[in-house]
């Protein structure tokens, strides 16, 4: 019989520590990899501490109490109900308690607040509902991304089985070399936002018209994922982050083939498009940028996003059309994307809407009319 | 002064003018809606908070459901976003603050031997505006765009992008502020004014002195909010830029206004949750309440210190560092007082007579998971790492922790501890214990093991998730089904006991002693104390 139980409790205690040491189960903070996040993970660890004394001791009396003082036992009511002493006792203590954590908190804090004499800067600009990221300075300056979810729409619902890293993958990574200091400046074009990293121990609000700045160094190469964690409409729970930390060499490699890249894809602003080739690049640059909104049928959400197909500006004055997308709408959730695209996206885009769906305006936008529309 | 006290007199004379006489009041609905006792109005406040109670329950329930798997299967993210939404400000406006200003009605009177509210018809008043409030809050569902995506903390500038639900809920909340305004006015007046000769402040019952201090947070914070939500409302329509940085504005501006009022609202949740569980606790003790004076002391300076700590919920919008340690300082400061209320109780209960009825139970699980959260609440208080923790999972844990296990554990405590004076009728022992057991069980299923989804970095109103969260997130919405079925036991319980609950003895618990129970008949009759009692 005893044997019986104790095999039982080992299989048990056996499934319980598989369980917690699969990442499944994660029963704490991550130790993550900077020393910001090993600063936090020893705080959180020593506070726990303190709590488990804290409370053993005052619930230990507690339920002594409810153990050992109940009417059903016979115990007769003792009278006190007051005692000076004692309640100065446990208005001062704590106090101390307090002053013990508030001295490692501050100096914790002092540490991680530091964001002097970064190795690099990067800008994070948070967008309805993907990252921009500008390499401001250090290596790679100039470099100038945009970063956006890329599991699979049929991923999420149900129609195909979820990947490992289901809606933690993005289809461009912030690449940062290891041991270096990364200053990131937050801001965002419509809504507060909020960069997230736990691995790297980052947490900061992206604010529309502000910028505000932490930093992170990241000692041990690998990829860390995190999510927007402010509330920022519909899609907020699928802008995830992805940074990939790797060697100087890697890191330098990465400059030089994303240097190549842009120039390459840089495109002549005075070209001549025809209707066809202009309506192909417009539908990808629809389905990066507007399609979380106005729908891949151009039908958009009732009440919330409206219809493109049929609409009075995408069929109407093609003026109108090209300024709502350069300059967007104020208070609405239409934002103004003549910061984020280019002439020629710009001229794309409104083309595929003007001639997709049920719109059949014929109109070829060029790149020298979305020019001359932004003086 | 003398206005005052004529206004006592006439509180007599009205109630009786009001009623012709106590045979004749009006029947049917219309003894509802024109009713000025302060009872009925106790009742129907109690009644709406059940209902509200519901209506939030199960906006949770979908939000768990939605939850229960990865992927989307329920609901769109944008109704996902409107459930959170209107869960919180449901639970929090319309469940928990007016289940405790139903206490205030039926106890305030009761307790301090006055005969009514100081005023009667502005207290009608305060009661009828919440159902509109609750329409307006409701209907924001029906209207183009449907309800507010935008969390109850309703941050600008999201806010700016809502369609008409929007508008309607900043309405909403200008009723409910100025129901809560006029409801504590009148407490307010009531406990200065019309205390029975002999019954000075200091000999009033706790519960008493934190509805005293909780109406004076109300007055002086629901006017913020009302001008957070206004200026919200003219930057959407009227071309204000308070909240907008191409306009010159500032969209931080808004949360340090928010928490301004947020902050002691929290408060306002919790203190007098502190008054129930401090005539409880007591009672079922057969002892009486340790350290009263302190425990006044620790509620005020608790009410003070919450006007001075509210950017505790704003880490991570970028504030400068000695912002942080001043907000970590005091924030940390408030677990002083709260630590001496804790230990006041646990204090009453040593060498006590300890039984456990129904409201003693709740009291002490109010007793042990309230001081859980008030710890989850001292590691959030430490700016780093809530770097790690704030907007995740572990938040939303730490907060049901005091208002579900806190504030809602403690109002079952008082609906049951009170129950019979109020009706003179006994509930369902067996039952009682059982709807405990079961809210305490799967209360912890579903909110401890958030605290490792935040902890692992889940971030909270999100409708979808990585697999790495999946298994606390199924067990999780487990425990939120099994703790909503078991809210229906209890209206059950409360029916069964209304229509068939054996006659309450004069005095059910024999260690209460305020004067609800020693000067008065159970059930209460309609007019109680028209001539004050004398308390030595
Ligand atoms: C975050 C959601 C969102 C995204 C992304 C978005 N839009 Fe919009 N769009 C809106 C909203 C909301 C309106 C309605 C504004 C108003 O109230 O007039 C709108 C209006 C428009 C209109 C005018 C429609 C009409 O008839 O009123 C056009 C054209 C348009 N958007 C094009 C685009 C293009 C092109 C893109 C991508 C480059 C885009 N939008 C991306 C939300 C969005
Ligand atoms: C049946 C019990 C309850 C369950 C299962 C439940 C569940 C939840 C869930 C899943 C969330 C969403 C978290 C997120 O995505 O951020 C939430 C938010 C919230 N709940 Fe509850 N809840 C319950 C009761 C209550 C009660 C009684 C209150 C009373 C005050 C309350 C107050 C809140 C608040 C204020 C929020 C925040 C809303 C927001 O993010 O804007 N809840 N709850
Ligand atoms: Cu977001
Ligand atoms: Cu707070």
């Amino acid at each position: 019989m005893t044997k019986k139980f104790g095999g039982w409790t080992a299989a048990l205690l056996l499934a319980l520590h598989a369980g917690a040491v699969s990442a499944a189960y994660q029963l704490n903070l991550t130790p993550g990899v900077t020393k910001a996040t090993q600063i936090i993970y020893d705080l959180h660890n020593l506070m726990m501490w303190i709590i488990l004394v804290i409370f053993v001791g005052v619930f230990s009396v507690m339920f002594w109490s409810v153990y050992a003082h109940r009417k059903s036992q016979g115990h007769k009511a003792a009278s006190f109900h007051e005692n000076t002493t004692v309640e100065l006792i446990w208005t001062i203590v704590p106090v101390f308690i307090l002053i013990g954590m508030a001295w490692p908190a501050t100096k914790s804090l002092l540490d991680i607040r530091n964001t002097s004499s970064p190795d690099m800067t990067i800008k994070v600009t948070g967008y309805q509902w993907k990252w921009g990221y500008d390499y401001l300075k250090g290596e790679g300056e100039g470099i100038s991304f945009m970063s956006q979810l890329s599991t699979p729409q049929d991923q999420i619902t149900g129609a195909a089985p979820k990947g490992e890293h289901y809606l933690l993958e993005t289809d461009t990574h912030v690449v940062v070399p290891v041991g270096k200091k990364v200053r990131v400046l937050t801001t965002a074009s419509d809504v507060i936002h909020a960069w997230f990293v736990p691995a790297l121990g980052v947490k900061q609000d992206a604010i529309p018209g502000f910028v505000r700045d932490t930093w992170f160094k990241a000692e041990k190469e690998g990829i860390y994922r995190g999510q927007c964690a402010e509330l920022c409409g519909k899609d907020h729970g699928f802008m995830p982050i992805v940074v990939e930390v790797v060697s100087a060499e890697k890191y330098s490699a990465w400059v030089a083939d994303q240097k190549k890249a842009m120039a390459a894809a840089a495109d002549d602003p005075d070209k001549k498009w025809e209707l066809a080739d202009l309506k192909a690049r417009g539908e990808k640059v629809y389905a990066a940028n507007c399609v979380v909104c106005h729908q891949q049928n151009g039908q958009g959400i009732k009440g919330s996003f409206p219809a493109l197909e049929g609409s009075k500006i995408a069929t109407g004055p093609v003026g109108a059309h090209i300024d709502m997308v350069l300059k967007g709408k104020a208070s609405t959730a239409m934002a103004a994307f003549g910061k984020q695209l280019s002439d020629t996206e710009i001229a794309a885009v409104v083309t595929y809407e003007r001639n997709s769906w049920g719109n059949k305006t014929g109109t070829v936008v060029q790149p020298s009319d979305v020019k001359a529309a932004r003086k | 002064m003398s206005a005052v006290i004529d206004n006592h007199g006439h509180a007599h004379g009205g109630a009786h003018d009001d009623h012709g006489d106590h045979g004749h009041h009006p029947s049917g609905l219309m003894r509802w809606v024109t009713t000025t006792n302060h009872k009925d109005i106790g009742t129907m406040y109690l009644w709406f908070s059940f209902a509200m109670f519901l209506v939030g329950g199960v906006m949770a329930m979908v939000i768990r459901a939605e939850l229960f798997q990865p992927g989307m299967q329920i609901v769109s993210p944008e109704f996902f976003n409107s459930m959170t939404t209107y869960h919180g400000l449901i639970m929090v406006f319309g469940a928990i603050m007016p289940a405790f200003v139903g206490f205030a009605n039926w106890q305030i009177p009761l307790m301090i031997g006055a005969p009514d509210m100081a005023f009667p018809r502005m207290n009608n008043w305060s009661f009828w505006l919440l159902p509109p409030a609750a329409i307006l809050l409701v209907s924001s569902f029906l209207v183009p765009g449907g309800g507010a995506g935008v969390g109850w903390t309703m941050y600008a500038p999201l806010t700016t992008q809502m369609g008409p639900g929007m508008d309607l809920t900043i309405f909403a909340v200008h009723l409910l502020g100025m129901s809560s305004i006029m409801g504590s006015i009148n407490i307010i007046t009531t406990i200065l004014n019309l205390r029975a000769p002999g019954m000075t402040l200091m000999k009033m019952p706790l519960f008493v002195w934190t509805w005293l201090i909780t109406a004076y947070l109300l007055v002086a914070s629901m006017p913020v909010l009302a001008g957070a939500v206004t200026m919200t409302l003219t930057d959407r329509h009227f071309g204000t830029s308070f909240f907008n940085a191409a306009g010159g504005g500032d969209p931080v501006l808004y949360q340090h206004i928010f928490w301004f009022f947020g902050h002691p609202e929290v408060y306002i949740i919790a203190i007098p949750a502190f008054g129930v569980i401090s005539q409880v606790i007591p009672a079922f003790s057969r002892k009486p309440l340790f350290g009263y004076a302190s425990m006044v002391y620790a509620t005020s300076s608790i009410a003070i210190l919450s006007f001075m700590v509210w950017a505790h919920h704003m880490y991570v919008v970028g504030m400068p560092v000695a912002g942080q340690l001043y907000f970590m300082y005091a924030t940390m400061l408030i677990a002083v007082p709260t630590g001496v209320k804790v230990f006041n109780w646990v204090a009453t209960m040593w060498k006590g007579s300890l039984s456990f009825e129904t409201p003693m139970l709740f009291a002490l699980g109010f007793l042990f998971l309230f001081t859980l959260g008030g710890f989850t609440g001292l590691v959030l208080s430490l700016t780093s790492v809530d770097v790690q923790l704030q907007d995740t999972y572990y938040v939303v844990a730490h907060f049901h922790y005091v208002m579900v296990a806190g504030a809602l554990f403690s109002a079952f405590a008082g609906v049951y501890f009170w129950f019979p004076k109020w009706t003179g009728k006994m509930y369902d022992e067996t039952l009682g214990k059982i709807h405990f057991w079961l809210s305490l069980i799967f209360f912890n299923i579903t909110f401890f093991v958030q605290h490792f989804l935040g902890l692992a970095g889940m971030p909270r109103r999100i409708p979808d998730y990585n697999l790495q969260f999946v298994e606390f997130n199924q067990i999780s919405s487990i425990g939120a089904f099994g703790f909503g079925l078991s809210q229906l036991l209890f209206l059950y319980i409360i029916i069964k006991a209304i229509k068939s609950g054996e006659k309450a003895p004069q005095l059910p618990w024999d260690g209460a002693d305020t004067l609800e129970w020693t000067h008065l008949p159970t059930p209460a009759p309609y007019h109680t104390f028209e001539n004050p009692p004398f308390v030595k």
